[in-house]
């Protein structure tokens, strides 16, 4: 049994609000998500998509409102995947999977399956500058597949990547749901399957007050 | 504690500071020409140092103010990374430059008296020296706010930097003064100047009035502060809608 | 989780500085430079050169600790590297504490090593080698440390290295003093031991410290 099949962990938010600047992005957001269920969150640029999921990963403090990932009082452990790689120019592709299996107490057997996973294992030996932007993106979602943690926050996961890719991505992420993992991803174009909608644009970044709360279809 | 409700909140703060910053900064102003009429008519002159004794009547309240000052906004500081309360930053921000410029103050009338008394402009005296830091730190604390590109960062970073300046203040005094007796080779004076003065209460009057001038004037730049706030804000929701 | 975080931060900063790059070689080159310029301005009198010697010394490692520092956290911030490690659950104060460490073993060390060197260039007494790389590693120690509260109050400024240096200069004070009274009293043969201890003190006072408010710093630039 994993570490995902046994969390039986939910999201919870609770009339949560953030701003950016001076300006409202969303507020009376309310959602519940649980084991199993993959959350897309769309609307346009600007509408709070990456700064909820900074929120949940904790690096950003909401402007009110709450919100918990876990079982109970317990804490569940959370992949976040920025928009932003975090891939260094001067080290191999493998040396950067390696750092992570390292920085996530695992073994290295684990970096080099999950290179071969995300299709780079012929790009191992390449320094990240000589890497497309898709073959980093590939790079960075390696860190999913390092560590077994229920809870995936993934802001725009399929940017930059070609069609194989996209299948790799979407299988990924169906495979962790189907294990008991809780994916919310932030996405343009497409729509993932079988993923429940929850749409920011309904919540009108500008206006001062509207607690109106989001609109969750799916 | 009433007063610290009324002004944590800045829509009250807005509403009720505007006489305070005006009473405080009048005040203020009319105890220093008090202080310094008292000091350099009523006073009697110095026995040893003469009349060059009376800067002392603007120099050293503005030493008091400088270290003042700091621990303001040191407290500003501690609140606004605890509570994260808007108004504490706004506070701390406001009362650096007049922090600056108090230390600024003791920086030159120090050198203007050690001219005639020690015979040069500057001496690394361990209190000189310390004070040239102190006022270091806060070139420091103005050059972060302004390097930074949006006040909630820029806020947090420099609220961080007051509190490590305000830890290490004692520590960096310490060495200094440890320095300062190492190399003292001659010493210029000898026992404390002060108890020579015979009269005190110019110097307290001066204080007093610094200390409300500075009170009086960080209110107003907090004001113009949060009004700057707003407006932007406005400004912002008008693109944003039109 | 905490510390194998740390650790493979740690070793991978080592890494990085070592692996090219000219991360190493440039503080030291600045430093080797700046001490070989002063006899160039006070003159080459060896008495001249042996009485200002050690406290040139000692304000160059400053300088030269001080050089490298805009990078430190600026690379991680930029690339979101940083933001992997801050929603990764690893506390910011180990990565802030692994990097800084990383950074004094592969460049504070290297400044040690070559500090003797250019203290007998200084025409400082060859028997006090030893003293001089002693007290200069533990001085960078704490030249690194407040260093990079510096580094991590301005991430996320561009061309901060100026700024790093206002920031950072008032917190090097105790270290300079004591720092520089170990070496003069080195060089003549006088008692070094206790600014020893308190340039130990500093540098202790500094790797106590300098995580929190470098975490701190860090979590405000990633906000």
């Amino acid at each position: 049994m994993t570490n995902v099949e046994r969390s039986g962990a939910v999201i919870a938010i609770d009339a949560l609000a953030a701003q950016r600047g001076v300006r409202m992005l969303f507020e009376g957001l309310n959602f519940r998500a649980v084991p199993g269920e993959v959350v897309e969150l769309r609307g346009p640029n600007g509408s709070g998509k990456s700064t909820l999921l900074r929120i949940m990963a904790g690096l950003t403090r909401p402007y009110a409102g709450s919100f918990s990932i876990g079982s109970g009082d317990q804490d569940a452990p959370r992949h976040y995947l920025g928009h932003a790689d975090g891939v260094k120019p001067n080290e191999t592709a493998l040396e950067q999977v390696c750092f992570w299996a390292r920085f996530f107490g695992q073994s290295e057997a684990s970096a080099h399956l999950a290179l071969e996973r995300m299709g780079l294992k012929s790009r191992a030996r390449v320094p990240g500058r000589g890497l497309s932007a898709g073959q980093r993106r590939r790079l960075a979602l390696t860190r999913l597949l390092l560590d077994d943690r229920p809870v995936w926050l993934l802001d725009e996961p399929v940017s930059a990547l070609d069609a194989e890719g996209r299948v790799c991505v979407e299988t990924l992420i169906a495979e962790h749901a189907s294990a008991g993992g809780i994916v919310v991803a932030a996405m343009h174009g497409p729509s993932l399957a079988g993923a429940r909608l929850l749409d920011l644009s309904a919540i009108g970044g500008n206006s001062p007050v509207s607690s109106s709360g989001a609109r969750v279809s799916g | 504690m009433a007063i610290m409700t009324v002004f944590a909140n800045p829509h009250r703060f807005m509403s009720v500071s505007q006489p305070f910053a005006w009473i405080f900064s009048l005040a203020g102003v009319a105890l220093i020409f008090a202080g310094v009429y008292m000091g350099l008519f009523l006073a009697p002159a110095d026995a040893r140092q003469g009349d060059a004794a009376r800067i002392m009547f603007v120099h050293v309240p503005s030493a008091w103010l400088s270290m003042f000052a700091f621990a303001f906004m040191a407290g500003a500081s501690l609140v606004s990374l605890v509570w994260r309360h808007a108004l504490a930053d706004v506070a701390a921000k406001s009362a650096a430059p007049f922090g600056a410029a108090f230390t600024a103050l003791c920086l030159t009338t120090g050198s203007i008296w050690g001219y005639p008394i020690w015979g040069t402009w500057w001496e690394w005296d361990g209190r000189m020296t310390s004070v040239l830091i102190l006022f270091f730190i806060y070139l420091g604390y103005i050059a972060l706010w302004q390097a930074m590109d949006t006040p909630q960062k820029a806020s947090r970073a420099a609220a961080v930097l007051c509190l490590v300046g305000a830890v290490n203040l004692p520590i960096i005094k310490f060495s200094v003064e440890w320095w300062n007796t190492l190399h003292q080779t001659a010493t210029f004076f000898t026992g404390d100047n002060n108890a020579t003065y015979g009269f005190k209460a110019p110097m307290y009057v001066v204080a007093l009035g610094y200390l409300a001038l500075f009170g009086g004037l960080t209110l107003f730049n907090m004001r113009a502060e949060i009004l700057l706030t707003r407006a932007e804000m406005r400004l912002q929701r008008r693109l944003a809608l039109g | 989780m905490m510390v194998s975080g740390a650790g493979a931060v740690f070793v991978r900063e080592l890494k990085q500085a070592w692996s090219g790059g000219g991360g190493v070689s440039l503080p030291l080159g600045f430093f080797a430079g700046a001490c070989s310029l002063t006899p160039l301005s006070l003159g080459p009198e060896a008495d001249l050169l042996r009485a200002a010697g050690p406290g040139v010394l000692w304000i160059a490692l400053a300088l030269s600790s001080l050089l490298p520092m805009e990078r430190l956290f600026q690379a991680d911030l930029e690339d979101g590297t940083l933001d992997a490690y801050a929603g990764s659950g690893v506390a910011l104060e180990w990565v802030a504490a692994a990097k800084t460490a990383a950074h004094w073993v592969s460049t504070g060390l290297p400044l040690a090593l070559i500090a003797p060197v250019l203290w007998i260039m200084l025409q400082g007494p060859v028997s006090s080698m030893f003293q001089v790389a002693l007290v200069s590693s533990i001085g960078s120690a704490a030249f690194f440390f407040f260093g990079a509260i510096g580094a991590a109050l301005t991430a996320g400024v561009r061309r901060g290295g100026l700024l790093i240096t206002l920031v950072a200069l008032p917190l090097y004070c105790p270290a300079m003093i004591f720092g520089s009274a170990a070496l003069y009293g080195a060089a003549s043969g006088g008692d070094w031991t206790s600014p020893l201890m308190l340039t130990s003190a500093a540098a202790l006072f500094a790797i106590a410290c300098s995580p929190f408010a470098a975490a701190s710093a860090l979590r405000a630039a990633i906000d």
